[in-house]
């Protein structure tokens, strides 16, 4: 169990110190010199030209020798320094992600969690049921192959236009401040349905196939074949097999992850929802490289994390992966 | 399964009929709708905006009167293409470095399994926004390259895993005995053993393409020239075409995209049915 927890840290720390190589590394010895093309908009002011060039030079520390930009990029990193966001100036890059960092999570948590969970038990209910399969399985492959932006513009549309139920922009009203009223928390949850609802919809398709898949397989194995032959009910039959389907479920969990967050990144987008990718947006549309630099970061951290706990999850769930480490099996 | 087996399965079964007749449809729409559509260029002007759908515009003007029909079909096109190439280069990339780590085993499998699995928990649209971000021009061909260099990991994964489990067969062990190159091994007694994995393989690296494009295309870090299904997508959020009820500019090209992966989906489960027979009598 050590063996394995200490494998699987030793490839997120690797992953990580990879990911942050990529980020110092790319504006650097990408083609074209971003610093170049981010001053070249500032062509018709020749006095900031000159500014610019100073502060960029002084900020990606370039009269420096490589080695020494990569130390301190690392050394600037631990200090929590992300570097002066353009867009927002001069806001730090790391105070404007950690604003907005909450609202990303208090969308994606939720939909990951309720839709694994409720997807599952929906999967394993529809296989080997004829009528009830053949209907649904079209509604989840519809659901899962749709961008998740996309279900998002389709739910605004429904649920905001043709029936003006639910918000489609921010995460409260214009007339309100945050705070902990009644007031301020029915309106802002009557701003996350959308949103919350759109990535819900779309994760749960992807589950419920899957584990229909997996169930139908499992149906197919000898000890259920072993276990119909002992008389039991199929309702018995059908707990053994979940208990196994689940194993590859949670795998998926976090193989998924990535792109369940690149999705949350453009759902945000779609309702003005003030997350990391609406200010990942923002920084793009306004090539704030620094903020880029910093929502990459963030993610990945996030991503990892995430992977970190679903690892420690599946080894509570199999006992093999468990017993194997510690070698009693 | 003999060929004629195949091809009895394969044309018999519903799934996969009508994944074909929907691509047969989209590839002819994509080559033919250009031609059909009035207006040649899909970034023209060509009337008032604000219009929905009509007879001189099939499916409605966005904003600045461009046509939404022209468009939809250069967008498909775009899109074809980016499945085409970015799924052909992730399927090519994740096999090679599959078969190579399963079959050569030892330091090698190791290393190479280490990159795969840092590469696989980098969220891939993370990844492909840092590179995205700094390259000042970008064309849809340069897009398809970036998205199947991210791609592959978990193709080499699934590969490396069938190989393991293929190399101790006798067959091989007796290629091996005859004192054939790996390669020729690798090609020409694993590979044949494995092909319908691939070709399922790459259908969903080809929905996958498609699905990273048009996000990519969403936040702005597309094509900087010409139009994708994600572009306009793009600027009908930006434009406020939902808050507008344009929902023919908003939906339909997400709408495409939407049929186009989940054919790609009903074509790999009635494929999975051809090649497993358990899987045939429901």
């Amino acid at each position: 169990m050590r063996k394995y927890l200490t494998k699987k840290i030793l490839i997120y720390i690797l992953t990580f110190f990879f990911a942050v190589t990529i980020d110092w590394a790319i504006p650097r010895f990408m083609p074209g010199n971003p610093i170049n093309f981010l001053i070249s908009r500032f062509a018709g002011l020749p006095d900031s030209v000159k500014v610019l060039q100073s502060y960029f030079t002084q900020a990606f520390g370039l009269d420096k020798p490589l080695w020494e930009q990569y130390v301190n990029f690392w050394k600037a990193l631990f200090r929590g320094d992300l570097g002066i966001s353009i867009y927002m100036y001069p806001q730090p890059v790391a105070k404007v992600i950690a604003r907005a960092l909450p609202y990303s999570l208090v969308v994606l948590l939720p939909a990951v969690l309720l839709s694994f969970a409720i997807g599952n038990r929906f999967g394993a209910f529809v296989a080997r049921k004829k009528r009830l399969d053949n209907f649904a399985l079209p509604v989840f492959y519809t659901l899962t192959a749709s961008p998740y932006f996309w279900f998002g513009i389709l739910l605004a549309w429904i649920f905001g236009v043709v029936i003006p139920l639910f918000p489609l922009a921010g995460a409260y009203s214009f007339g309100i401040t945050p705070s902990f009223s009644w007031n301020f928390i029915l309106d802002f949850l009557h701003h996350w349905v959308l949103p919350f609802g759109s990535l819900f919809l779309v994760m749960l398709g992807g589950w419920a196939i899957g584990m229909r898949n997996m169930i139908i397989y499992e149906l197919e194995a000898n000890y259920s074949r072993y276990l119909e032959a002992l008389g039991s009910s199929q309702r018995l039959i059908r707990r053994y097999a979940y208990r196994n389907a689940i194993l590859p479920q949670v795998t998926g969990l976090a193989i998924q992850l990535g792109t369940v967050v690149a999705g949350a990144l453009t759902t945000e987008i779609v309702f003005s929802y003030p997350g990391i990718g609406y200010i990942l947006m923002q920084g793009i549309l306004n090539q704030d490289y620094f903020l880029i630099q910093g929502c990459f970061l963030f993610i990945i951290l996030g991503v990892l994390l995430a992977n970190f706990l679903v690892d420690i999850f599946y080894m509570i769930i199999d006992p093999r992966i468990r017993k194997s480490y510690s070698g009693e099996v | 399964m003999t060929r004629k087996e195949f091809v009895h399965f394969f044309l018999k079964n519903k799934k996969v009929i009508f994944a074909i007749c929907v691509y047969a449809g989209l590839i002819i729409l994509a080559l033919v709708g250009p031609y059909l559509s009035p207006y040649k260029d899909p970034l023209a002007f060509v009337g008032p905006g604000y219009q929905p759908p009509s007879k001189e515009h099939w499916l409605g003007t966005n904003t600045f009167g461009q046509d939404i029909f022209t468009q939809l079909v250069y967008g498909l096109r775009s899109s074809l293409f980016v499945g085409l190439l970015g799924g052909t280069l992730a399927t090519v990339i994740g096999l090679l470095i599959g078969f190579v780590a399963g079959y050569k085993g030892g330091w090698f499998d190791e290393i190479l399994m280490m990159f795969t699995n840092i590469l696989m928990v980098i969220p891939t649209l993370a990844l492909l926004i840092i590179i995205a971000a700094y390259l000042p021009y970008r064309g849809v061909f340069i897009e398809s390259i970036i998205i199947g260099f991210t791609a592959w990991p978990w193709t080499a994964r699934a590969v490396r895993a069938q190989t393991l489990s293929l190399k101790t067969r006798e067959f091989v062990d007796l290629a091996r005995i005859t004192a054939r190159k790996p390669m020729k091994i690798i090609f020409g007694e694993i590979m044949p053993n494995m092909m319908s994995y691939v070709f399922m393989v790459f259908i969903l690296q080809f929905g996958g393409a498609i699905l990273a494009a048009t996000g990519l295309d969403f936040i702005g870090l597309g094509p900087t020239r010409g139009i994708s299904l994600g572009i306009m997508m793009q600027q009908a959020t930006l434009w406020n075409a939902i808050q507008l009820g344009m929902w023919w500019w908003a939906i339909t090209p997400g709408a495409v995209i939407t049929l186009m992966v989940a054919t790609l989906y009903v074509m790999n489960a009635g494929l999975d049915e051809v090649f497993n027979p358990k899987l045939r009598e429901m």
